[in-house]
Protein backbone atom coordinates (compact mmCIF):
# COMPACT_ATOMS: atom_id res chain seq x y z
CA UNK A 1 0.00 0.00 0.00
CA UNK A 2 0.83 3.81 -0.19
CA UNK A 3 1.23 5.95 3.23
CA UNK A 4 -1.33 7.88 4.28
CA UNK A 5 -1.34 11.75 3.93
CA UNK A 6 1.03 13.95 6.44
CA UNK A 7 3.18 16.84 5.91
CA UNK A 8 7.30 16.51 6.20
CA UNK A 9 9.44 18.93 7.54
CA UNK A 10 13.51 18.51 7.11
CA UNK A 11 15.30 19.49 10.42
CA UNK A 12 18.57 21.17 9.48
CA UNK A 13 19.87 21.62 13.41
CA UNK A 14 18.62 19.87 17.07
CA UNK A 15 16.74 22.89 17.50
CA UNK A 16 14.34 22.20 14.85
CA UNK A 17 13.30 19.39 15.49
CA UNK A 18 12.80 20.29 19.38
CA UNK A 19 10.67 23.03 17.97
CA UNK A 20 8.54 20.56 15.71
CA UNK A 21 8.63 18.66 18.52
CA UNK A 22 6.88 20.82 20.93
CA UNK A 23 4.44 21.83 18.49
CA UNK A 24 2.72 18.79 17.08
CA UNK A 25 3.83 16.87 20.28
CA UNK A 26 2.14 13.10 19.92
CA UNK A 27 1.22 13.77 15.98
CA UNK A 28 4.70 14.24 14.88
CA UNK A 29 7.37 11.38 14.07
CA UNK A 30 11.00 11.47 13.72
CA UNK A 31 12.00 10.22 10.17
CA UNK A 32 15.99 8.46 10.52
CA UNK A 33 16.44 5.61 8.89
CA UNK A 34 13.17 5.12 7.83
CA UNK A 35 13.39 1.07 7.59
CA UNK A 36 11.28 0.92 10.45
CA UNK A 37 8.98 3.50 10.00
CA UNK A 38 8.58 3.84 6.60
CA UNK A 39 6.92 0.30 6.40
CA UNK A 40 4.84 0.99 9.00
CA UNK A 41 3.65 4.07 6.95
CA UNK A 42 3.19 1.78 3.76
CA UNK A 43 1.44 -0.67 5.67
CA UNK A 44 -0.32 1.93 7.15
CA UNK A 45 0.33 0.74 10.92
CA UNK A 46 1.29 4.60 11.55
CA UNK A 47 -0.35 7.63 10.55
CA UNK A 48 1.33 11.02 12.02
CA UNK A 49 0.19 14.05 11.17
CA UNK A 50 4.24 15.00 10.48
CA UNK A 51 7.09 13.72 9.61
CA UNK A 52 10.31 14.86 10.65
CA UNK A 53 13.42 14.20 8.67
CA UNK A 54 16.32 14.17 10.82
CA UNK A 55 18.17 12.35 8.28
CA UNK A 56 20.17 15.60 6.99
CA UNK A 57 21.61 15.97 10.72
CA UNK A 58 24.56 14.29 9.72
CA UNK A 59 27.14 15.65 12.42
CA UNK A 60 24.83 12.78 14.40
CA UNK A 61 26.46 10.13 12.29
CA UNK A 62 29.89 8.99 13.82
CA UNK A 63 31.71 6.84 15.59
CA UNK A 64 34.47 8.30 17.98
CA UNK A 65 36.71 6.18 20.93
CA UNK A 66 36.99 8.76 23.77
CA UNK A 67 38.56 7.70 27.17
CA UNK A 68 37.98 4.35 27.11
CA UNK A 69 34.45 4.85 25.72
CA UNK A 70 33.19 4.38 22.35
CA UNK A 71 30.49 7.26 21.33
CA UNK A 72 27.98 6.04 18.75
CA UNK A 73 25.67 8.39 17.08
CA UNK A 74 22.12 8.34 16.96
CA UNK A 75 22.47 8.54 12.63
CA UNK A 76 25.34 6.16 12.53
CA UNK A 77 24.01 3.55 10.02
CA UNK A 78 24.09 -0.27 10.63
CA UNK A 79 26.45 -0.70 7.43
CA UNK A 80 29.07 1.95 9.51
CA UNK A 81 28.98 0.39 12.22
CA UNK A 82 29.57 -3.01 10.35
CA UNK A 83 32.66 -1.56 8.29
CA UNK A 84 34.15 -0.22 11.42
CA UNK A 85 37.55 -1.05 12.46
CA UNK A 86 37.17 0.92 15.42
CA UNK A 87 34.28 -0.94 16.43
CA UNK A 88 35.55 -4.34 15.35
CA UNK A 89 38.45 -3.81 17.67
CA UNK A 90 36.85 -2.43 20.73
CA UNK A 91 33.20 -3.61 20.41
CA UNK A 92 33.08 -6.56 18.66
CA UNK A 93 30.01 -7.71 20.04
CA UNK A 94 28.59 -5.21 18.05
CA UNK A 95 30.34 -5.68 14.82
CA UNK A 96 29.60 -9.74 15.02
CA UNK A 97 25.40 -8.34 16.00
CA UNK A 98 25.78 -6.48 13.07
CA UNK A 99 25.83 -9.06 10.19
CA UNK A 100 22.57 -10.41 11.71
CA UNK A 101 20.35 -7.39 11.03
CA UNK A 102 18.23 -7.27 7.62
CA UNK A 103 20.57 -7.68 4.52
CA UNK A 104 22.90 -4.55 3.01
CA UNK A 105 20.26 -2.40 1.21
CA UNK A 106 18.68 -1.78 4.66
CA UNK A 107 21.68 -1.70 6.26
CA UNK A 108 22.67 1.19 4.43
CA UNK A 109 19.77 3.53 5.81
CA UNK A 110 18.93 1.98 9.25
CA UNK A 111 20.09 3.50 11.84
CA UNK A 112 21.62 2.57 15.25
CA UNK A 113 19.73 5.37 17.44
CA UNK A 114 16.20 4.67 15.33
CA UNK A 115 16.80 0.83 16.28
CA UNK A 116 16.96 1.98 19.81
CA UNK A 117 14.27 3.90 19.88
CA UNK A 118 12.00 1.79 18.04
CA UNK A 119 12.81 -1.18 20.83
CA UNK A 120 11.03 -3.54 18.40
CA UNK A 121 11.68 -6.54 20.69
CA UNK A 122 13.63 -9.14 18.11
CA UNK A 123 16.21 -6.14 17.38
CA UNK A 124 20.27 -6.73 17.88
CA UNK A 125 20.94 -3.26 19.36
CA UNK A 126 19.03 -2.99 22.40
CA UNK A 127 19.92 -6.24 23.29
CA UNK A 128 23.97 -5.36 22.73
CA UNK A 129 23.52 -2.03 24.53
CA UNK A 130 22.04 -3.75 27.67
CA UNK A 131 25.14 -6.24 27.82
CA UNK A 132 27.58 -3.58 27.22
CA UNK A 133 25.67 -1.54 29.85
CA UNK A 134 25.66 1.40 27.21
CA UNK A 135 24.30 4.86 28.27
CA UNK A 136 22.02 6.38 26.16
CA UNK A 137 21.82 9.98 25.46
CA UNK A 138 18.79 11.97 25.25
CA UNK A 139 17.73 15.47 24.36
CA UNK A 140 15.08 18.01 24.12
CA UNK A 141 14.63 21.57 25.17
CA UNK A 142 14.71 21.70 28.22
CA UNK A 143 18.39 19.88 27.95
CA UNK A 144 20.02 16.41 27.91
CA UNK A 145 20.18 13.36 29.69
CA UNK A 146 21.44 9.85 30.10
CA UNK A 147 19.70 6.41 30.61
CA UNK A 148 21.59 3.85 31.19
CA UNK A 149 20.58 0.78 28.54
CA UNK A 150 19.05 -1.33 30.93
CA UNK A 151 16.31 1.09 32.20
CA UNK A 152 15.88 2.30 28.90
CA UNK A 153 14.07 -0.41 27.38
CA UNK A 154 10.49 -0.40 29.12
CA UNK A 155 8.35 -3.10 27.06
CA UNK A 156 7.25 -3.49 23.75
CA UNK A 157 8.09 -0.46 21.34
CA UNK A 158 8.07 1.46 24.79
CA UNK A 159 10.89 3.13 25.78
CA UNK A 160 12.00 5.78 28.71
CA UNK A 161 12.19 8.78 26.44
CA UNK A 162 9.71 11.61 26.39
CA UNK A 163 7.34 12.30 23.58
CA UNK A 164 9.52 15.53 23.39
CA UNK A 165 12.74 13.92 23.55
CA UNK A 166 15.12 13.45 20.84
CA UNK A 167 18.20 10.05 21.22
CA UNK A 168 21.20 11.68 20.48
CA UNK A 169 24.26 9.57 21.10
CA UNK A 170 25.35 5.90 22.82
CA UNK A 171 28.03 6.09 25.11
CA UNK A 172 29.53 2.68 25.70
CA UNK A 173 32.25 1.45 28.01
CA UNK A 174 34.98 -0.81 26.21
CA UNK A 175 35.51 -3.93 27.80
CA UNK A 176 38.98 -4.93 29.32
CA UNK A 177 41.60 -7.23 27.39
CA UNK A 178 40.22 -10.04 29.09
CA UNK A 179 36.63 -9.95 28.47
CA UNK A 180 34.72 -12.44 25.68
CA UNK A 181 31.87 -11.89 23.63
CA UNK A 182 29.67 -13.87 21.60
CA UNK A 183 26.70 -12.89 19.87
CA UNK A 184 24.04 -15.93 18.53
CA UNK A 185 21.08 -15.50 16.59
CA UNK A 186 18.06 -17.60 14.89
CA UNK A 187 15.69 -16.22 12.28
CA UNK A 188 13.95 -18.49 9.76
CA UNK A 189 15.98 -17.04 6.93
CA UNK A 190 19.19 -15.10 7.52
CA UNK A 191 18.70 -11.38 7.69
CA UNK A 192 15.20 -11.96 8.93
CA UNK A 193 13.40 -10.75 12.56
CA UNK A 194 15.50 -13.08 15.39
CA UNK A 195 13.71 -15.85 16.67
CA UNK A 196 15.82 -15.66 19.56
CA UNK A 197 18.85 -14.38 19.95
CA UNK A 198 21.65 -13.87 22.76
CA UNK A 199 24.21 -11.51 23.57
CA UNK A 200 27.27 -12.40 25.75
CA UNK A 201 29.90 -10.85 27.45
CA UNK A 202 32.27 -12.85 30.01
CA UNK A 203 35.31 -12.02 31.91
CA UNK A 204 37.48 -15.16 31.57
CA UNK A 205 40.91 -16.10 33.28
CA UNK A 206 42.18 -18.70 32.52
CA UNK A 207 39.26 -21.46 33.03
CA UNK A 208 37.55 -19.20 35.52
CA UNK A 209 34.48 -17.06 34.62
CA UNK A 210 34.68 -13.79 37.02
CA UNK A 211 31.51 -11.97 35.41
CA UNK A 212 28.97 -12.86 33.26
CA UNK A 213 26.10 -11.08 31.26
CA UNK A 214 23.88 -12.84 28.72
CA UNK A 215 20.97 -10.64 27.40
CA UNK A 216 18.25 -12.06 25.53
CA UNK A 217 16.78 -10.80 22.26
CA UNK A 218 12.96 -11.93 21.12
CA UNK A 219 11.91 -13.42 24.05
CA UNK A 220 10.04 -11.17 26.01
CA UNK A 221 8.95 -7.61 25.09
CA UNK A 222 12.32 -6.42 25.79
CA UNK A 223 15.78 -7.24 26.18
CA UNK A 224 15.96 -10.11 29.25
CA UNK A 225 19.35 -10.01 31.61
CA UNK A 226 19.44 -13.68 33.01
CA UNK A 227 21.35 -12.93 35.61
CA UNK A 228 20.93 -16.61 37.51
CA UNK A 229 22.12 -18.71 34.72
CA UNK A 230 25.06 -16.17 34.14
CA UNK A 231 25.84 -16.93 37.78
CA UNK A 232 25.82 -20.67 37.94
CA UNK A 233 28.28 -20.81 35.10
CA UNK A 234 30.28 -18.12 37.33
CA UNK A 235 30.19 -20.15 40.47
CA UNK A 236 30.94 -23.73 38.46
CA UNK A 237 32.86 -22.67 35.36
CA UNK A 238 31.92 -23.98 32.42
CA UNK A 239 31.25 -27.88 32.07
CA UNK A 240 28.43 -30.31 30.99
CA UNK A 241 27.05 -30.47 34.24
CA UNK A 242 27.19 -26.62 34.70
CA UNK A 243 25.47 -26.40 31.27
CA UNK A 244 22.64 -28.68 32.74
CA UNK A 245 22.23 -26.72 35.50
CA UNK A 246 22.10 -23.94 33.81
CA UNK A 247 19.87 -24.85 30.76
CA UNK A 248 17.09 -25.56 33.78
CA UNK A 249 17.77 -22.16 35.49
CA UNK A 250 17.15 -20.45 32.22
CA UNK A 251 14.09 -22.19 32.04
CA UNK A 252 12.47 -21.09 35.17
CA UNK A 253 13.98 -17.10 34.30
CA UNK A 254 12.81 -17.04 30.69
CA UNK A 255 9.20 -16.83 29.99
CA UNK A 256 9.10 -16.64 26.26
CA UNK A 257 5.90 -15.52 24.69
CA UNK A 258 5.07 -17.65 21.68
CA UNK A 259 4.94 -15.44 18.21
CA UNK A 260 3.32 -16.10 14.89
CA UNK A 261 6.04 -18.55 14.08
CA UNK A 262 7.20 -20.14 17.23
CA UNK A 263 5.60 -21.39 20.37
CA UNK A 264 6.87 -20.45 23.32
CA UNK A 265 8.40 -24.03 24.30
CA UNK A 266 10.03 -23.66 20.57
CA UNK A 267 11.94 -20.18 21.97
CA UNK A 268 12.91 -21.36 25.29
CA UNK A 269 14.74 -24.92 23.47
CA UNK A 270 16.16 -22.90 20.91
CA UNK A 271 17.38 -20.02 23.92
CA UNK A 272 19.11 -22.93 25.79
CA UNK A 273 20.63 -24.45 22.35
CA UNK A 274 21.84 -20.62 21.91
CA UNK A 275 23.19 -20.86 25.28
CA UNK A 276 25.54 -23.72 25.00
CA UNK A 277 26.86 -22.50 21.75
CA UNK A 278 27.44 -19.02 23.50
CA UNK A 279 29.12 -20.69 26.26
CA UNK A 280 31.06 -22.86 24.00
CA UNK A 281 32.17 -19.99 22.16
CA UNK A 282 33.16 -18.05 25.27
CA UNK A 283 35.64 -20.63 25.96
CA UNK A 284 36.74 -21.65 22.91
CA UNK B 1 5.86 22.29 6.79
CA UNK B 2 4.94 20.85 3.24
CA UNK B 3 2.63 18.47 1.48
CA UNK B 4 4.52 19.25 -1.53
CA UNK B 5 7.71 19.74 -2.23
CA UNK B 6 10.61 21.24 -4.97
CA UNK B 7 13.08 18.74 -4.89
CA UNK B 8 15.83 18.64 -7.22
CA UNK B 9 18.18 15.67 -7.60
CA UNK B 10 20.42 13.36 -10.47
CA UNK B 11 18.74 10.58 -11.91
CA UNK B 12 21.39 8.67 -14.27
CA UNK B 13 23.55 11.80 -14.38
CA UNK B 14 20.45 13.59 -15.30
CA UNK B 15 19.50 16.71 -13.27
CA UNK B 16 15.67 17.19 -12.31
CA UNK B 17 13.86 19.45 -10.28
CA UNK B 18 10.27 18.69 -9.72
CA UNK B 19 7.51 19.50 -7.11
CA UNK B 20 6.69 15.85 -5.47
CA UNK B 21 3.86 15.05 -3.11
CA UNK B 22 6.21 14.18 0.04
CA UNK B 23 4.63 10.89 0.35
CA UNK B 24 5.37 9.69 -2.53
CA UNK B 25 8.19 6.67 -2.87
CA UNK B 26 11.33 6.94 -4.93
CA UNK B 27 10.60 3.93 -6.46
CA UNK B 28 6.94 5.37 -7.66
CA UNK B 29 8.24 8.52 -8.41
CA UNK B 30 10.75 7.23 -10.71
CA UNK B 31 7.92 4.94 -12.23
CA UNK B 32 5.21 6.87 -12.51
CA UNK B 33 6.87 10.40 -12.94
CA UNK B 34 10.39 9.85 -14.21
CA UNK B 35 8.98 6.87 -16.82
CA UNK B 36 11.74 4.52 -15.45
CA UNK B 37 9.58 1.17 -14.99
CA UNK B 38 12.62 -0.74 -14.97
CA UNK B 39 12.75 -0.47 -11.18
CA UNK B 40 9.79 -3.19 -9.82
CA UNK B 41 7.27 -2.34 -6.71
CA UNK B 42 7.21 -5.53 -4.99
CA UNK B 43 6.04 -5.96 -1.14
CA UNK B 44 6.22 -1.80 -0.82
CA UNK B 45 7.68 -2.76 3.11
CA UNK B 46 11.92 -3.53 2.50
CA UNK B 47 11.48 -7.03 2.45
CA UNK B 48 11.52 -8.17 -1.39
CA UNK B 49 14.09 -6.23 -2.71
CA UNK B 50 12.66 -5.63 -6.44
CA UNK B 51 12.88 -1.73 -5.56
CA UNK B 52 16.37 -1.71 -5.04
CA UNK B 53 18.38 1.29 -6.35
CA UNK B 54 21.77 3.16 -5.82
CA UNK B 55 21.60 6.37 -4.08
CA UNK B 56 25.16 7.79 -3.28
CA UNK B 57 26.67 5.00 -4.60
CA UNK B 58 24.86 2.58 -1.85
CA UNK B 59 21.93 0.44 -3.13
CA UNK B 60 18.83 0.96 -0.89
CA UNK B 61 15.43 0.34 -0.58
CA UNK B 62 13.41 2.52 -3.24
CA UNK B 63 9.60 1.69 -1.53
CA UNK B 64 11.41 2.83 1.91
CA UNK B 65 12.54 6.28 0.88
CA UNK B 66 10.58 9.41 -0.32
CA UNK B 67 11.29 10.93 -3.32
CA UNK B 68 11.87 14.63 -1.69
CA UNK B 69 14.65 12.61 0.42
CA UNK B 70 16.82 12.36 -2.72
CA UNK B 71 17.28 16.46 -2.39
CA UNK B 72 20.55 16.73 -4.10
CA UNK B 73 21.49 13.05 -4.01
CA UNK B 74 22.49 10.79 -6.83
CA UNK B 75 20.15 8.21 -8.01
CA UNK B 76 20.90 5.38 -9.94
CA UNK B 77 18.59 2.72 -11.57
CA UNK B 78 18.85 -0.02 -13.48
CA UNK B 79 17.94 1.89 -16.50
CA UNK B 80 21.38 3.83 -15.55
CA UNK B 81 23.61 1.17 -14.96
CA UNK B 82 22.59 -1.23 -17.91
CA UNK B 83 23.14 2.29 -20.27
CA UNK B 84 26.70 2.57 -19.30
CA UNK B 85 27.85 -0.90 -19.85
CA UNK B 86 28.80 -1.49 -16.26
CA UNK B 87 26.90 -4.41 -15.87
CA UNK B 88 26.80 -5.52 -19.31
CA UNK B 89 28.96 -8.76 -17.99
CA UNK B 90 26.54 -9.84 -15.39
CA UNK B 91 23.23 -9.25 -17.46
CA UNK B 92 25.06 -11.36 -20.00
CA UNK B 93 25.85 -13.85 -17.18
CA UNK B 94 22.44 -13.45 -16.44
CA UNK B 95 21.23 -14.19 -19.54
CA UNK B 96 23.66 -17.64 -20.69
CA UNK B 97 23.19 -19.18 -16.98
CA UNK B 98 19.28 -18.67 -16.99
CA UNK B 99 19.37 -16.88 -13.87
CA UNK B 100 16.27 -15.37 -14.49
CA UNK B 101 12.85 -16.40 -15.46
CA UNK B 102 10.02 -14.01 -15.22
CA UNK B 103 12.62 -11.25 -14.17
CA UNK B 104 10.54 -9.68 -11.75
CA UNK B 105 13.66 -9.85 -9.24
CA UNK B 106 16.58 -9.08 -12.02
CA UNK B 107 16.83 -5.47 -11.92
CA UNK B 108 16.75 -5.36 -8.37
CA UNK B 109 19.10 -8.60 -8.17
CA UNK B 110 21.56 -7.03 -10.41
CA UNK B 111 21.78 -3.85 -7.98
CA UNK B 112 22.65 -5.49 -5.13
CA UNK B 113 25.11 -7.90 -7.33
CA UNK B 114 27.30 -5.43 -8.50
CA UNK B 115 27.36 -3.84 -5.21
CA UNK B 116 28.78 -6.99 -3.74
CA UNK B 117 31.07 -7.13 -7.02
CA UNK B 118 31.92 -3.84 -5.63
CA UNK B 119 32.64 -4.35 -2.16
CA UNK B 120 33.95 -7.74 -2.20
CA UNK B 121 35.30 -9.05 -5.53
CA UNK B 122 36.56 -11.88 -3.98
CA UNK B 123 32.86 -13.14 -2.88
CA UNK B 124 32.70 -17.01 -2.24
CA UNK B 125 29.21 -18.53 -2.91
CA UNK B 126 28.37 -18.52 0.70
CA UNK B 127 29.05 -14.72 0.84
CA UNK B 128 26.85 -13.83 -2.41
CA UNK B 129 24.16 -16.03 -0.95
CA UNK B 130 24.57 -13.38 2.22
CA UNK B 131 24.59 -10.18 0.42
CA UNK B 132 21.39 -10.90 -2.20
CA UNK B 133 19.16 -12.33 1.04
CA UNK B 134 17.35 -9.41 0.86
CA UNK B 135 16.42 -10.17 -2.84
CA UNK B 136 13.73 -12.45 -3.30
CA UNK B 137 13.29 -14.62 -6.23
CA UNK B 138 10.56 -16.95 -6.77
CA UNK B 139 11.49 -18.32 -9.75
CA UNK B 140 15.19 -19.65 -9.70
CA UNK B 141 15.64 -21.25 -6.46
CA UNK B 142 18.92 -19.04 -6.17
CA UNK B 143 21.20 -21.70 -7.39
CA UNK B 144 21.29 -20.26 -11.32
CA UNK B 145 21.71 -16.15 -10.02
CA UNK B 146 25.21 -17.61 -7.84
CA UNK B 147 26.52 -19.51 -10.45
CA UNK B 148 25.93 -16.57 -12.82
CA UNK B 149 27.64 -13.90 -10.17
CA UNK B 150 30.00 -16.37 -9.20
CA UNK B 151 31.31 -16.09 -12.90
CA UNK B 152 31.57 -12.61 -13.21
CA UNK B 153 33.54 -12.44 -9.98
CA UNK B 154 36.20 -14.91 -11.23
CA UNK B 155 35.70 -12.99 -14.80
CA UNK B 156 36.42 -9.39 -13.49
CA UNK B 157 39.13 -10.79 -11.34
CA UNK B 158 41.09 -12.42 -13.56
CA UNK B 159 40.12 -9.67 -16.53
Amino acid sequence: MKAPPFAYARARHLSDVFELLDRHGDGAKLLAGGQSLMPALNMRLSAPQVLIDISRLHEHAYIKVENGHVHIGALTTHAQISDSAEIRKYLPLLADAAQHIAHPAIRNSGTFGGSLAMADPAAEWPACCVTLDAQIGLASKAGRRRVAARDFFEGLYATAMKPNEVLTDVVIPIPGADYRHAFLELARRRGDYAIVGVAALAKVSGSALNELRLTYLGINEKPLVATKTSQVFVFKGFSEEALEEAQNVLASELDPSADLYSAAATKLHLAQVLTARAMKQLFA
Amino acid sequence: MDTILETAFTINGESITRRIPVRQNLVDFLREEMGLTGTHIGCEHGVCGACTVRVDGKIVRGCLMLAVQAEGRNVETIEGLSDSGEIADLQDAFHKRNALQCGFCTPGMLLTVQDLAMRNPQATREQIREHISGNYCRCTGYQAIVDAVETVLTARTLG
